[in-house]
């Protein structure tokens, strides 16, 4: 089940609509300068790009019905190129629409529950989840009753509109974070303490040109107490943030400078003064959004068509291991759907696509989709009896990529072939690593491997916390990548750590060869993850295999 | 003296359809750069700077980029300028589509 607009939403949703129509209609008419227009249409999710205009589409914690991906994929045929593209903030963007017909998108978005607001601008950002969420064998709680609850909360909240800068909430229900919550402004961990429900809350935490780990502000939060808890932070942010320079205006920095305890104590300070205005009312509305994320009645599935599957069809059976994750029920299991088929752009799916996606999810898995941070779907709930099919479906339509966790399943921002912020591409490095390593077919003997590749600094392909993480820059007028080893975005989030000089586009490929091929020599044996290997020896011997001559050079 | 002047095209994004256009010397618009007036003199530059910053309800976000003189017109120097002309690289889309 997903939680579905209530009157409230859909008139606000449908409102904003209804003005965005009007201001695209002065800019068209010449009524609206751009400075004017800029800032309305950022509200709303609309971007100029270096080709076209962008539209973001906030996929609230990544949650999907078989109607919204249809929307989706309607969407992409009648006003985009027929495709959109998944986000590492579980988004959806499509690249190509034309200034006059996004009010028309808009309006189609609302029909399904859908919108754009809040998607750009120095605001509260979409709430993103675990994307296993509801369905994870190790989950403490669904965190999207949190994350609608911080959704609703934060949407035109008028105290919250103009931030130093944006802000972005992860929410978990699980110790394995899949959510990166470290590298969020507010990162949220469901725990269950003597019975208890509360939450960890981590800040600070961020990407981009100053990357930082999160700090535990709290370690237990009584669950009664979250939303004035983080409206308190955010109120502090609101006034201790940095206004005079955009670089130093995210709340990571302001937790640098001021100190964790410092903000601590005056967050407690506000939230003591805060606290009593909520009176409870957040905590029924809490109650009645969980009742909208029940589970579904699951219907009891026999493994035997699974077992055997897996034991006479070698296809299946790779992707049966790489692609499955442990679900809640020994007789269902969350299958994540690679949109990394080797070659193909990083998190783009096609209308047939998402079509087929929305029927898989509707046929087999309780109308239920997902949309995760490392940009593929997720179908959370597919009885064992039904993968045979499901896998039959997905291979016929270029979807049943076995390389879930693998080193073709590269996180990539859309880089300068699309953003007016980008120095470098992304995607045709991501393309390449990935096709090379099917020619070597090496990647499953290379095991657990997370390349992230970001084309800026501003880092929306998550390459500080790739266990590679790539970054494209401009130097002087060419192309030129930079590689970090050795990051992590789980629970034991680690900032990689940059190896050395640059390569150029023709470099980085092979450089990323010999670095594997390095490590398959490294490794104590197969068990050895690369990132295992990094933290037993460091960067040295890894460094070596990227620069042969420099090594050369000292001997 | 002063440093050497690049030469220069003024661009900017359409407004409706947000793709990349070029200012051409008898003052239209156009979606080729080998069209566009090329510029080799840099008050000149700014002054068709100022004209096309007033074309606001036309072209979005005018700036001057760098250009050098090619067989059939300007061409793009920076690899950023280049991708402006045709597309993006994973699919034939954009300028690259109708070419």
């Amino acid at each position: 089940m997903m939680y579905h607009y209530n009157d409230f939403d859909e008139a606000f949703v449908r409102g904003r609509v209804a003005q965005f129509r009007g201001q695209v209609e002065r800019r068209i008419d010449g009524s609206l300068t751009e400075d004017e227009f800029r800032p309305l249409r950022l509200m709303n999710g609309l971007y100029l790009q270096l080709h076209a205009y962008m539209l973001r589409v906030a996929i609230p914690y990544g949650t999907l019905d078989s109607r919204k991906m249809r929307q989706l994929a309607m969407i992409a045929d009648r006003w985009d190129k027929g495709y959109g593209h998944f986000t590492t903030r579980q988004n959806i963007q499509y690249n190509w629409p034309a200034l006059k017909d996004v009010p028309d998108i808009l309006d189609a978005l609302a029909d399904v529950g859908m919108h754009a607001i809040q998607t750009s601008g120095n605001t509260i950002r979409n709430v993103t989840a675990d994307h296993f969420a509801g369905a994870a064998a190790d989950e403490v709680a669904d965190p999207r009753p949190v994350a609608e609850l911080l959704r609703q909360w934060s949407t035109d909240h008028p105290e919250f509109q103009f931030l130093p800068r944006k802000f972005k909430i992860a929410v978990t229900g699980a110790e394995a974070d899949r959510a990166v919550i470290r590298s969020h402004d507010i990162g949220i961990q469901i725990l269950r303490r003597d019975g208890e429900i509360g939450y960890r809350v981590i800040i600070g935490g961020g990407l981009g040109r100053t990357p930082m780990v999160g700090k535990v502000l709290t370690d237990f939060l009584p669950a009664a107490d979250l939303l004035p808890y983080c409206e308190a932070i955010v109120s502090v942010y609101n006034v201790l943030g940095r206004r005079d320079n955009k670089y130093k205006a995210r709340v990571k920095i302001t937790v640098h400078e001021n100190g964790i305890d410092a903000i601590r104590d005056q967050v407690n300070e506000r939230f003591a003064l805060i606290r009593p205005q909520f009176s409870g009312v957040d905590q029924r509305m809490l109650r009645e959004i969980e009742r909208s994320f029940a589970l579904p009645s699951f219907r009891p599935s026999s493994r035997d068509a699974f077992e055997a599957a897996r034991n006479s069809d070698p296809v299946f059976r790779s992707w049966a291991d790489t692609n499955l994750a442990a679900h809640r029920r020994d007789d269902h299991a969350i299958v994540s759907i690679s949109l990394k088929k080797h070659g193909a752009t990083p998190g783009d799916a096609t209308s047939a696509q998402m079509r087929l996606m929305a029927d898989l999810a509707e046929r087999h898995g309780y109308d239920e989709l997902r949309i995760s941070h490392e940009q593929n779907v997720i179908l959370p709930h597919v009885p064992m009896g039904d993968l045979p099919a499901v896998h039959a479906a997905l291979k016929d339509a270029g979807l049943a990529t076995a390389n879930i966790g693998l080193i073709s399943d590269i996180i990539a921002c859309p880089g300068m072939d699309y953003c007016a912020l980008a120095t470098a591409r992304s995607i045709p490095i991501a393309q390449e690593i990935a096709l090379r390593f099917d020619e070597l077919k090496m990647e499953h003997e290379v095991g657990p491997l997370k390349i992230k590749i970001s084309g800026c600094i501003n880092a929306c392909g998550h390459h500080h916390v790739g266990h590679i993480g790539i970054l494209g820059l401009d130097r002087a007028g060419v192309e030129n990548y930079q590689i970090t080893l050795g990051g992590d975005g789980t629970e034991t989030t680690v900032i990689g750590e940059r190896a050395g000089p640059g390569f150029s586009a023709d470099e980085i490929v092979p450089a990323i060869e010999r670095l594997v091929k390095g490590y398959l020599e490294l490794r104590e044996d197969a068990g050895e993850t690369f990132l295992q290997c990094y933290r037993r020896l460091g960067l040295g011997p890894f460094k070596a295999t990227l620069y042969p001559e420099a090594r050369a050079d000292a001997a | 003296m002063s440093r050497q002047f690049t030469p220069k095209v003024v661009t900017a994004n359409a407004l409706i359809e947000g793709d990349a256009i070029w200012l051409t010397e008898d003052d239209r618009w156009t979606r080729d750069i080998r069209e566009a007036e090329l510029i080799e003199d840099e008050a000149h530059g700014q002054l068709r700077l100022l004209h096309a910053l007033s074309q606001d309800s036309v072209a979005v976000g005018a700036y001057l980029a760098d250009a050098k003189p090619g067989e059939r017109g300007p061409e793009p120097v920076h690899f950023r300028e280049a991708f402006r002309t045709r597309g993006p690289s994973n699919y034939a889309h954009g300028k690259q589509e109708v070419a």
